[in-house]
């Protein structure tokens, strides 16, 4: 175990590597100029211009500012932005927020979406697995922005259940937009679920279980569901880093400041450092949900245990 | 089993393929999902045939009007016809979906292939490689892309398709690389993968002939689930403005300028008319997709 966790830990080296490097030259290749605009309608002065750029590090070449920014990372300083806030304290203001809306998202995954892929996986063929498939494929065919703004014009406009906007990023704003942002995996989760729990439920050792004279309920408990939760649980881990992304677009339509629209206003204005920054701890956040999925397998799996 | 049991000399084995199609051309879903797919092709290739509105030329005196009889889905914020737009909007979509599933598939599937046969050093460069787009989200790194290489208004449409194409198939490849990879590692051990290369065939002809099609069914059936995400992909960059650019007709784009809550509030029909066009087409790839699997996996029937 040990001895696995340690080598997937140095695969991550090269990962981490490549993806800083590639959003850090994304964001280096950023067109536009960062000082334009800063010195009110007239351009900036040349020495002014000329300090700024020597002042930020833009006059050296990429890949030295790729290899100091890289130093300052191991450090754990992720930079200031063209404004003059460290980056570590914009993103510790807004990832709270962005946090709750993933867990909102996870945990209507594991209760609605396993929750339905097991009701449609018993009962399969009759009418609550219909309803299942049917609903699911309509919400994985609906894109995400046209889901979050009718839910936004039905459930708080129109019926006034929910906030419209989540200006203060509470438990309660938040409830809506994480939902939506949720919707598409938890419609795959219980797609996933479904498909795996009918599966094993036709396996030869449920069959033996109930020749044994095991009660439905137990063999299917289990028997069936242990092994067929196992791709869901392996879907919802690695689902944490697309919610991430996924947040840009959620918190665009319902308005809340969270790190999805700190990327959008980071990209529109500019700001390559706040852009890298807050990339790459979706990134490190990713890996670390990966791996701990991986880990959780093995436990779970005696056939998977990584001696 | 027992099929193959009864099957005598005289009559020829059928192929998977051949059973397949037994199976799927009985299910109605199929042919509901056909009917959508080939209705939303032959829009993309000519839209003249289902309209003879022009969608670019726009009264405002028409603003928002309703659906009527002169334009059966109204007409939208610039007085656009609503129906031309939808119609003329198809064939960005659909080209985006389709070349994006390709190029995925092609890519993931031959570095797959490539990692899965090899093994070794050239399994461990590549996987690393794969990891590392991986780890950006693809709505992330597309919008990044995008801003960084805007698509002017003046583009014409094949550049804006191959753009998007590109930058969806740069992030999306490692899914079916990791396909691939998984399912040829599936196939190499088997027996008659280890016959032909007692036979003397080299490995060029094993890959090509035994294990790249016996390894393919997965990937088939993902490209075309997936050709469905890709439409709603690029239809979401459209909605952050990094997408194709407002000069060309597209779902994305009309659904886009429809979505502001004030819209949905007093002119819904101009969201509901392209969001439904692109449901649908999205929901016509994926029962497509799901149907080949359960028809193709016989441990389902």
């Amino acid at each position: 175990m040990g001895k696995y966790v340690v080598r997937r830990l140095l695969m991550m080296i090269p990962t981490f590597l490549g993806a800083t490097l590639i959003i850090f030259y994304l964001s280096f290749a950023l067109p536009g100029d960062p000082t334009a605009g800063r010195c009110g309608e007239r351009p900036c002065p040349a020495s002014y211009v000329e300090w700024f750029r020597s002042h930020y590090g833009l006059d050296k070449p990429f890949l030295v500012q790729y290899g100091i920014y890289m130093g300052r990372l191991l450090t754990g300083d992720l930079g200031t932005n063209y404004y003059g806030n460290t980056v570590i304290h914009e993103l510790a203001i807004r990832y709270p927020t962005t946090l709750k809306l993933a867990v909102i998202a996870i945990v209507a995954e594991i209760l609605i979406g396993i929750g339905a892929g097991i009701l449609a996986g018993i009962r399969r063929g009759r009418f609550i697995d219909s309803l299942v498939t049917i609903s699911t494929l309509v919400v994985i065919a609906i894109p995400v922005f046209v889901l979050g703004s009718l839910a936004q014009m039905v459930f708080g406009i129109k019926l006034k259940w929910f906030p419209v906007t989540a200006g203060d990023g509470t438990w309660g704003q938040l409830l809506l937009p994480g939902l939506v942002l949720g919707s598409l995996y938890v419609a795959y989760v219980a797609r996933l679920t479904r498909t795996n729990l009918v599966e094993n439920l036709r396996a030869d050792y449920v069959r033996t279980a109930y020749a044994k004279g095991m009660q439905p309920a137990r063999a299917i408990g289990l028997h069936a569901l242990r092994n067929s939760l196992l791709p869901s649980i392996t879907y919802i881990g690695a689902s944490f880093g697309a919610l991430l992304g996924g947040a840009i677009v959620t918190e665009r339509i319902f308005n809340i400041n969270g790190v999805g629209s700190l990327i959008y206003r980071s990209i529109s204005q500019r700001d390559g450092t706040t852009l890298v920054g807050a990339v790459v701890v979706i990134v490190v956040i990713y890996m670390v949900m990966t791996l701990l999925v991986d880990l959780l397998y093995g436990l779970l799996d005696p056939r998977l245990r990584h001696e | 089993m027992s099929e193959i049991v009864t099957t005598t000399a005289a009559e020829r084995p059928r192929s998977l393929g051949a059973d397949a199609w037994d199976v799927m051309r009985r299910r109605p879903l199929f042919w509901v999902a056909a009917v959508l797919v080939v209705l939303f092709v032959a829009m993309a290739i000519a839209p003249e045939l289902f309209t003879t509105k022009d969608p670019r030329s726009c009264d405002l005196a028409f603003s928002r009007q309703l659906p009527s009889a002169g334009a059966i889905f109204g007409y939208d914020f610039q007085g656009c016809d609503i129906f031309a737009r939808t119609v003329y909007g198809a064939r960005a979509s659909i080209l985006v979906g389709i070349f994006t599933a390709l190029a995925a598939a092609l890519l993931g599937g031959l570095l797959g292939t490539l990692a899965g046969y090899l093994g070794g050093a050239v399994d461990a460069v590549l996987s690393r490689i794969a990891d590392i787009f991986f780890s950006i989200p693809l709505l992330l790194g597309a919008i990044v892309v995008g801003s960084v290489v805007p698509l002017s208004p003046n583009s014409p449409l094949w550049r804006c398709v191959i753009q998007i194409v590109l930058v969806l198939v740069l992030f999306g490849w490692p899914n079916t690389f990791r396909l691939m990879r998984g399912s040829v590692m599936q196939v190499k051990p088997n027996e008659y993968v280890q016959a032909a290369r007692a036979l003397g065939a080299n490995p060029f002809r094993v890959t090509t002939s035994h294990i790249v099609p016996n390894a393919l069914t997965p990937l088939i059936v993902v490209s075309t689930i997936d050709l469905g995400s890709y439409i709603a992909t690029e239809a979401t960059l459209s909605f952050l403005g990094v997408g194709l650019p407002g000069t060309i007709v597209s779902w994305g784009r009309d659904i886009s300028a429809a979505s502001g809550i004030g819209y949905i509030r007093n002119a819904p029909h101009m969201l509901l008319f392209p969001a439904a066009a692109l449901c649908l087409t999205v929901l016509a790839f994926i029962i497509l997709g799901e149907v080949v699997r359960d028809a193709l996996d016989p441990k389902l029937r």
